[in-house]
């Protein structure tokens, strides 16, 4: 995490340098009690942040990521990670209940590799809006990835594909797809699922685009302006419905499958 | 040194013409032991002839491979994006629509096409020729040639990267038969965006990949110049994208690069593209969108 602690009894923020303990972050879910600033969360703490308490049911834990280049090292890389981190790879899928309604939900996690979608989370993804698709449930993901895996090369540019075409059949079928976009989503994320949802919500502050900041600074030979390719310009741009408060979020997920006809009495 | 390989393979075939007896034969070995080794090739080699500036480009095989191409600009939103090249064409008398990267042929083509780099318009333009195709019932053929979509700030500014994800949405269900070429550079999500289709065919020498070879080391080992080792370990020659199933056929390329002899790339090229579009032709419109969708579905399963 982002936060640097000092011993063990305080957290300063690196957006405003105010300190305060762990467990006060804890309890604003990362984000910072004084200045707001929306740091990483980690992907069960975020399940726990917007389901029913002990509704989740995991989907695709089976799937484990490969080496399917033979990359030297990511073998090892994986095994650590997967150590330190306790997660399978940069993504849980799985179903819960949002206030009452059964969703399929898939939450990426970016202490894993930066989130980057390699063949495990692609594979998860897919399953999951597949498995939405053919239940009739609403379908709600979290991004949170740098984009491809290199690691996995053609493999993880072809997840972009793979999931892309999964969203594409079932919104024709008519699921709703709610899409939300945490710090980052950049590279073959923006370019692939991220950008396919029905409604898109935004934390606020996150980097949000297609080529890195440090890509397109050498490219154009400039600095790039305060703010560039944060939420509040996407929004700006036209690409983002709205910018939600993570304290906010259970309750807006909740008013958008309220308002699609989910979780409504009938008769 | 490819390119002291290729430089003397020309100046040898433009002397075999005014040159006879023990001269010629000495200059025939040489050419034979040049052949030998630009027929094996390093994937870093490989990658060179991927972006060599003779090579031939997506008006070239327009020019040979079609007749009666009406070209078709704008997004229909607010640009022309030059870097993106479509229309509708007659393919052996059938109507298609063609789209592919174009980085130009020459230093001032090359600018005015932004070298192949399409923003945000170009993928749009790409989704308003797809849906048009669909409703006229058009296959749509695809050159892929590219090193990536424009990392600027208009490209962000104009959302490439949605536009992206809306071309590979799109052509996941599209009603006609879909056949991507990728040519010469098929680099990262720009690349892949014109290449969701029924059949994906690779010239030899081209490379497809999930970054650019210097992209990736800059990446990965914050150091660009590690570019042949990024080569090597990236797996992104048609050989072993063939392997893979990543590709379904690898178009042979004449030794040393289609540059060499183009009109053995166009004949082959002409007959591979016929032959896949026949067999789309037979397969029913919820086949063609199930198979399509299974073959993407499989990779990295």
């Amino acid at each position: 995490m982002a936060l640097e602690d000092y011993g063990a009894s305080f957290v300063m923020c690196p957006a405003c340098s105010r300190r305060t303990t762990p467990q006060n972050w804890r309890a604003h879910l990362q984000v910072c009690p004084s200045c707001g600033a929306h740091q990483p969360i980690s992907a069960p703490e975020r399940l726990a942040s917007v389901l029913d308490a002990g509704s989740f049911v995991e989907l695709g834990e089976h799937i484990e990521g490969s080496n399917p280049l033979d990359f030297p090292g990511y073998d090892e890389k994986l095994s650590d990670l997967r150590r330190k981190t306790g997660l399978q790879d940069a993504v849980i899928t799985g179903l819960g209940m949002i206030d009452g309604v059964k969703v399929v939900i898939g939450v990426m996690d970016s202490r894993f590799m930066m989130g980057s979608m390699g063949t495990a989370v692609g594979e998860r993804v897919t399953l999951a809006v597949e498995y939405a698709r053919h239940s009739g449930l609403p379908l709600v993901l979290f991004c949170a990835s740098g984009g491809a895996r290199m690691q996995e090369g053609i493999f993880s540019l072809m997840q972009m594909a793979k999931t892309s075409a999964a969203i594409a059949d079932f919104s024709a079928d008519g699921g709703l797809y709610i899409s939300v976009l945490t710090h980052p989503t950049t590279g073959g994320m923006i370019a692939s699922f991220a950008s396919l949802g029905d409604i898109t919500i935004a934390e606020p502050g996150a980097l949000i685009g297609f080529a890195g900041p440090r890509v397109i600074e050498q490219t154009i030979g400039q600095r790039l302006p305060e703010g560039f390719q944060r939420s509040e310009f996407q929004q700006d741009h036209g690409f983002v419905d709205q910018i939600v408060q993570r304290g906010r979020m259970r309750e807006t997920l909740s008013q958008l499958l309220r308002l699609h006809g989910y979780g409504v009495m009938h008769g | 040194m490819i390119r002291e390989m290729l430089s003397q393979l020309d100046e040898i075939d433009a002397m075999l013409g005014v040159t006879k007896g023990e001269e010629r034969r000495t200059l025939m070995e040489r050419r034979e032991e040049l052949l030998i080794r630009c027929a094996n090739l390093t994937a870093e080699q490989k990658v060179f002839l991927a972006r060599h500036p003779r090579r031939p480009k997506i008006d070239a095989y327009i020019h040979e491979l079609f007749t009666d191409f009406f070209e078709q600009k704008g997004d229909r939103q607010s640009r022309e994006d030059p870097s993106v090249l479509g229309g509708i064409a007659l393919l052996h008398g059938e109507p298609v629509t063609i789209i592919g990267h174009r980085k130009g042929t020459d230093l001032n083509e090359n600018v005015a096409y932004n070298f192949g780099m399409p923003g945000a318009e170009g993928y749009r333009k790409a989704q308003r020729l797809m849906r048009q195709a669909e409703k006229f019932g058009r296959p749509v053929i695809t050159f892929i040639d590219t090193p990536g979509a424009y990392p600027g700030m208009e490209a962000e500014e104009h959302g490439v990267g949605e536009a992206i994800a809306q071309c590979l949405a799109l052509m996941s269900r599209l009603t006609v038969p879909t056949i991507a070429v990728v040519t010469g550079e098929g680099g990262s999500g720009g690349a892949l965006a014109l290449g969701v289709a029924d059949r994906v065919l690779m010239l030899e020498n081209a490379y497809y990949a999930v970054l650019t070879p210097e992209g990736f080391a800059s990446i990965l080992w914050k150091d660009a110049s590690r570019r042949g080792e990024a080569c090597e370990v990236m797996k992104l020659t048609a050989q072993d994208l063939h392997a893979y199933g990543v590709i379904d056929e690898l178009i042979t390329e004449p030794i040393g690069g289609a540059q060499r002899k183009p009109q053995a790339v166009f004949s082959a090229l002409d007959e591979a593209i016929a032959r896949h579009l026949a067999e789309l032709k037979t397969m029913d419109i919820q086949t063609l969108r199930q198979t399509r969708y299974e073959r993407f579905r499989q990779i990295g399963q």
